[in-house]
């Protein structure tokens, strides 16, 4: 079995379909990792590409010029202004496993359905010109779960970051990370930030600590402590907006499971009844709508 | 008007039935409430500005009433927010004078908190608080300290950010005169030991207990009216796992079919909730 390698030559897919509609099929290079419970990973597959020459020329230091370039964005749905567009979006994918249930087939492939749900979103992100997209595929709570999956995007200019226990994965799948993050660090289209096994209690709680220790080292007095100070200490600082402007749920649950508790303070929130592999364009239009027509006042005067 | 009053009887009675029927499931413990959409109520009812806070204050009282009768114990409800006091001085004024007035009105005799015995408590940073009703909060506190039926919290000069910075320096504090205790008795001589590694370090169960929310367990339900979905820094710790809750209505139109309709839902989702804890 060949080493897992994030040269951009190597493609693993399980799948390869365009994420542009405009784009060939073959030049699709994303990594797939899928793995059960017994953590073994799930016919990891590598083939030679079949890139064209001017493709393979088009890579270039990790990033990989995609249809558009970096910075370019499509013009928006209607009914929807740039003005008040989110500038992050964070999303709990709730309901692959409810979705195969009602299906009749079995969660693996509700997870895959939720997968290709989150490229179709990465995608609109990208094409809307949304800065930070979020993603809770499951927190420290739910580790119960059997199947878990994972999606790496390197293509159109996007970085990559994960937040929250990575401990609990195998060893091969930290280090892939941990490599995905340093390839895409530079990547400035999107910043897709990845929660594993993260619990906003514990974020804030881990941030207490080590301020807790800087005060018991005497760097800073108890008085000192303030909220950015926190800010600083949240794993979500790797995101320049660590804050999101809007958080989306689906499968119709009202409740924020634990999920960024400080960073929520402002943000809107919207609950959508279908599972999160039907989560689509129509839904995802309908979520900014409702944004726009939210009046934030932050506890101040109306605007 | 004897009409009236047998009207409002039999309403009274038909309450009491369905609460007994809801009863029959799970009933939340704690209830928190934002109290949003006052000045928006008032700028719709053409009233006076500033006066929508009055207009609010009957559908407090009346929410209270119905949870009380129903069983819930704790009830949580988003006053003044720090952040409110952004807001022009007059209408910031104005709500202050608004709180003494009802504070003073929660202490006498055919209050609700007789009614009920509700134990009081103001709940934030209230070194924020003019001294009037800094006082009166205080002196609320005290008189209804021996209440243990039901429990009122009243976040005033509340954002759950401040809250938990509180609770962290008074968790440091803690912590650093604990370690000056140990070093003095000798107990912990000052070098790195497993010992001091153990007791200096900050846990979930310290921080918890320096919130100014530690007196009540987290909230079942969190109800936020007029149709905006947000938190607005309320309870962002507390309200981890809780139901979210946001009808159209604003503060002064919410009503009954509003809390039965979030009672309904908690109870809906509780058997699961109760499955997922105990996987824990």
């Amino acid at each position: 079995m060949p080493a897992l390698s994030l040269h951009p030559s190597y493609v693993f897919s399980l799948r390869s379909e365009p994420l542009l509609p405009d784009a060939p099929s073959r030049l699709l290079p994303s990594v797939f990792i899928f793995f059960t419970r017994t953590s073994r990973p799930l016919r990891v597959s590598t083939r030679e590409p079949d890139f064209t020459e001017e493709y393979r020329n088009g890579v270039v230091n990790g990033r990989v010029a995609g249809a558009g370039t970096p910075g370019r964005e499509d013009p928006l749905p209607e009914g929807l202004r740039r003005e008040s567009m989110p500038r992050h979006v964070a999303v709990i994918m709730d309901g692959n496993r409810r979705w195969a249930r009602a299906r009749g087939m079995p969660v693996g492939s509700g997870y895959e359905a939720g997968l290709r749900s989150l490229r179709r979103v990465v995608e609109l992100c990208c094409r809307w010109g949304i800065r930070v997209l979020t993603v809770f595929a499951f927190s420290s709570d739910n580790w119960v779960r059997p199947k878990v999956g994972f999606l790496f995007l390197f293509v159109r200019d996007i970085r990559v970051s994960l937040i929250g226990d990575s401990t609990k994965l195998p060893k091969a799948l930290q280090e892939l990370i941990e490599s995905v993050e340093e390839t895409t660090k530079n990547n400035s289209r999107l910043h897709l930030v990845v929660a594993v096994s993260y619990s906003g209690q514990y974020d804030i709680v881990q941030a207490c600590q080590s301020i807790a220790l800087k005060v018991k080292d005497g760097h800073i007095e108890p008085e000192d402590i303030n909220e950015s100070l926190i800010e600083k200490e949240l794993q979500t600082n790797i995101a320049r907006l660590s804050h999101p402007d809007l958080l989306i749920r689906t499968s119709g649950e009202l409740r924020l499971s634990n999920f960024f508790l400080w960073q929520l303070a402002y943000t809107e929130l919207f609950f959508v009844e279908s599972h999160w592999p039907d989560f689509g364009e129509p839904d995802f239009i309908e979520a900014l709508r409702c944004f726009r027509q939210r009046h934030r006042r932050y506890g101040g005067q109306d605007p | 008007m004897g009409e009236d009053r047998f009207f409002g009887s039999s309403l009274t009675i038909l309450r009491r039935f369905l609460f007994r029927i809801l009863a029959v499931g799970p009933i939340p413990n704690h209830i928190a409430f934002i109290m949003d959409g006052n000045r928006r109520y008032a700028k719709k009812q053409n009233l006076e500005q500033g006066t929508g806070h009055e207009a609010g204050f009957p559908a407090l009282m009346s929410m209270l009433k119905y949870c009380y009768e129903l069983g819930v114990k704790f009830i949580t409800v988003y006053a003044f927010s720090i952040d409110n006091f952004k807001r022009r001085p007059e209408e910031v004024q104005h709500v202050m004078d608004l709180m003494l007035e009802k504070i003073e009105g929660l202490l006498k005799e055919e209050s609700i908190v007789n009614q009920y015995g509700v134990r009081v408590y103001f709940v934030g940073n209230l070194k924020l608080l003019n001294e009037p009703v800094r006082v009166a909060a205080e002196k609320a506190m005290l008189a209804t300290a021996n209440n243990t039926n039901t429990v009122l919290l009243i976040c005033v000069a509340y954002t759950s950010s401040d809250e938990i910075v509180h609770s962290i320096q008074y968790s440091c504090q803690e912590k650093w005169d604990e370690m000056q205790a140990s070093k003095v008795n000798g107990a912990c001589n000052g070098e790195i030991c497993k010992q001091e590694k153990e007791c200096c370090v900050l846990k979930l169960v310290d921080l918890e207990k320096h919130m100014y929310m530690g007196v009540a367990s987290d909230p079942d339900i969190l109800i936020r009216s007029s149709g905006e979905m947000r938190l607005s820094n309320f309870l962002l710790w507390q309200s981890a796992n809780c139901l979210l809750y946001s009808p159209s209505a604003l503060w002064p139109e919410i009503g009954l079919r509003h809390l039965v309709w979030a009672v309904l839902n908690f109870q809906r989702n509780h058997s699961y909730l109760e499955k997922k804890k105990k996987q824990l």
